[in-house]
């Protein structure tokens, strides 16, 4: 018994810790006070008011979510021919190969952001906006190559070679028979890269530039700036959106299997 | 030239470590053939390096007087079913057939009235809309069937089908099997580990360990005239005596164990080569041990370790010598005070074979 109360009790203190700061910005973005104060004096909504008037919020928003869709299906487009050789073939050198895949999930995020800025412009030259979403697929693609996988390692090969006795070659048997059933992978990694990308702060901070800039980032700036509570309703839309998507992808598809 | 021939063929999923070496085959069309034996045997590798899932490394591949040796999988007309069905997921039974059809190019019109043929063939009216995942095994099965001899193959290769349904299911389907290979007289060629379905499926079974093949046989040969130790073994010729060679005749051959003289009409001609007290090995089934109350001709004292009442049966664990036994004999155990009895092993159930 006294086992389980330390135990209940280790759990409510993580759950107060993990879900207390997202509490206290929620709340806080109610305030109407210009002054972030906790608990808050006053209830208003001026605050998302402000927050959908602000131009480079909606700009970088927008940035935001062009970067990440873009980067999330590139590395998706490139993720799935490298997660089914590794699931069906064995080839040597797989497990480096493997190791060096997943590296820019392991490598901290600001070593790849600086080396990336470095290469970027001083090496290629390539404009601001193409290195940031160069960079952005380089983070992902270990996120996609990793789910995908899973959804293939769960997915029998007999039946692939099914479709190839029947007459299917094997490009064809991919794509009529393995692609179709691995739907629910497929989403799951374009989910996750996609919020990884959205929420990346480290890789984003080197490769945005003049004019160039995502919505995390124009939020750091912004509050070097002002201290209101803008940055809360920002953040609390960003909380509900990210849960709605993660729960209804998780309730249609399961997605929480692949993860 | 046969049907199908393997000649001389080296393969195996890791390229210099072959699975098969120098192994040949020849089916006839019509047959049904049996590759039997444990998992590792190179039952699964042949079967995968005719259906061209494996290419050899050496030798030929020929089907129907063609050359398969380097033909793609998709490019042979060979209908596959597998051991977990492999039908695929997202599609309904109707549209799993058509798709060897569809593959084919057979025209359009054509391909409602096959399907529905070939799903009477298997009982299957009535299920076209359901998908995979609301069928049951057996049912799952008959799709795969139908899927695979709609397309009208040369040859239809089994890989273990029948082993991930329920005794019963398995009984129906493995009479259902039989039928349609009569009613199609298609060739086939069906991978099992299960003695029962060899022998009640089969034209020919080919008994393999190891990579190679270690006897062919119809049915009937394999079960009473089993010719290597591993065949005997394997076929249920469970209980294993070591013994010395004494005299042999025409009809009789005459060995020694541990001091007892034991005689068998069941020897096969590699014996020829045995002289006088070399070593052979003997092997009969434990429901052909008899239990004696005196001594007799062919009979060999064992001890009892245990007796087990099974209702009809009492089996026990013997042991003679260093040899332990199993005998099923009908009706009651011994009392538990009778430490050791006679065993009898008719002359024409009693196999030996040279000691390799």
């Amino acid at each position: 018994m006294k086992k389980s109360k330390l135990l209940i009790f280790i759990t409510i203190v993580m759950f107060v810790f993990l879900l207390g700061p997202f509490l206290v910005i929620i709340i806080s973005s109610f305030s109407n006070n210009a002054v972030m104060r906790f608990p808050p004096e006053g209830f208003s909504l001026q605050w998302y008011n402000k927050v959908l008037n602000i131009e480079m919020f909606r700009t970088t928003f927008w940035m935001s979510l062009k970067t990440g869709l873009a980067a999330t299906l590139t590395a998706l487009i490139l993720g799935v021919p490298v997660a089914y050789t590794n699931v069906r073939y064995r080839y040597p050198g797989k497990s480096a190969l493997e190791i060096f895949f997943s590296s820019p999930a392991i490598v901290p995020g600001l070593v790849i952001g600086f080396s990336l800025l470095r290469f970027f412009i001083y090496v290629t030259k390539i404009p601001v906006l193409t290195g940031l979403y160069l960079g952005h697929t380089a983070i992902l693609f270990p996120y996609t190559v990793r789910v995908v996988s899973a959804s293939l390692r769960n997915f029998d090969r007999g039946i692939e070679e099914a479709a190839v006795s029947l007459g299917s070659s094997p490009v064809h048997a991919f794509f009529a028979v393995v692609l179709p059933n691995i739907q629910s992978g497929l989403i799951a990694a374009f989910i996750l890269a996609f919020i990884t990308s959205f929420n990346n702060v480290p890789v984003s901070l080197f490769l945005t530039g003049p004019g160039v800039a995502t919505l995390p980032i124009q939020m750091l700036v912004y509050m070097e700036y002002y201290f209101d509570p803008t940055i809360s309703a920002l953040s609390s839309i960003l909380i509900v959106l990210t849960i709605i998507i993660i729960q209804s992808a998780e309730k249609l598809l399961g997605i929480s299997k692949y993860m | 030239m046969s049907f199908i021939e393997l000649t001389n063929i080296d393969a195996g999923y890791i390229k210099g470590k072959p699975v098969l070496k120098g192994f040949n085959l020849s089916v006839e069309k019509g047959e049904l053939v049996s590759l039997l034996g444990p998992s590792g045997c190179g039952k699964t590798t042949t079967l995968r390096t005719i259906a061209g899932f494996i290419l050899a490394e050496k030798g030929m591949v020929g089907v129907g007087g063609k050359d398969y040796t380097n033909l793609p999988p998709n490019k042979r007309n060979i209908g596959l079913v597998f051991q977990n069905y492999a039908l695929f997921p997202h599609l309904s039974v109707y549209e799993n057939v058509a798709y060897g059809l569809k593959r084919r190019k057979v025209e359009k019109r054509l391909i409602p009235e096959k399907i529905e043929d070939v799903l009477k063939l298997v009982s299957l009216t009535g299920f076209e809309e359901r998908l995979p995942a609301q069928l049951s095994g057996g049912q799952r099965q008959r799709v795969a069937l139908a899927r695979s001899i709609v397309i009208e193959p040369d040859l239809l290769l089994l890989d273990e089908p029948l082993s991930n349904l329920d005794a019963k299911l398995r009984d129906e389907m493995r009479a259902e099997l039989s039928r349609l290979q009569h009613q199609l007289g298609i060739t086939m060629i069906y991978v099992t580990h299960d003695q029962i379905e060899a022998l009640s499926l089969s034209s020919r079974i080919i008994v393999m360990n190891e990579g190679n093949i270690e006897q062919i046989g119809t049915p009937e040969d394999i079960y009473e005239r089993p010719e290597t130790p591993f065949v005997a073994r394997f076929i249920g010729f469970d209980n294993h005596l070591d013994g010395q060679f004494v005299s042999k005749s025409e009809e009789e051959l005459v060995v020694d164990v541990n001091g007892t003289t034991l005689v068998s009409s069941r020897f096969s001609g590699s014996l020829d080569l045995v002289n006088n007290g070399d070593p052979v090995e003997l092997y009969f089934r434990p429901d052909d041990t008899k239990l004696l109350d005196e001594e007799e001709n062919n009979s060999i004292k064992a001890n009892i370790d245990y007796a087990n009442y099974q209702g009809n049966t009492t089996q026990y664990s013997l042991h003679v010598g260093e040899s332990n036994l199993r005998a099923i004999v009908s009706g009651k155990p011994v009392p538990a005070d009778v430490k050791s009895i006679r065993i009898s092993i008719a002359p024409d159930k009693l196999i030996v074979e040279k000691k390799e």
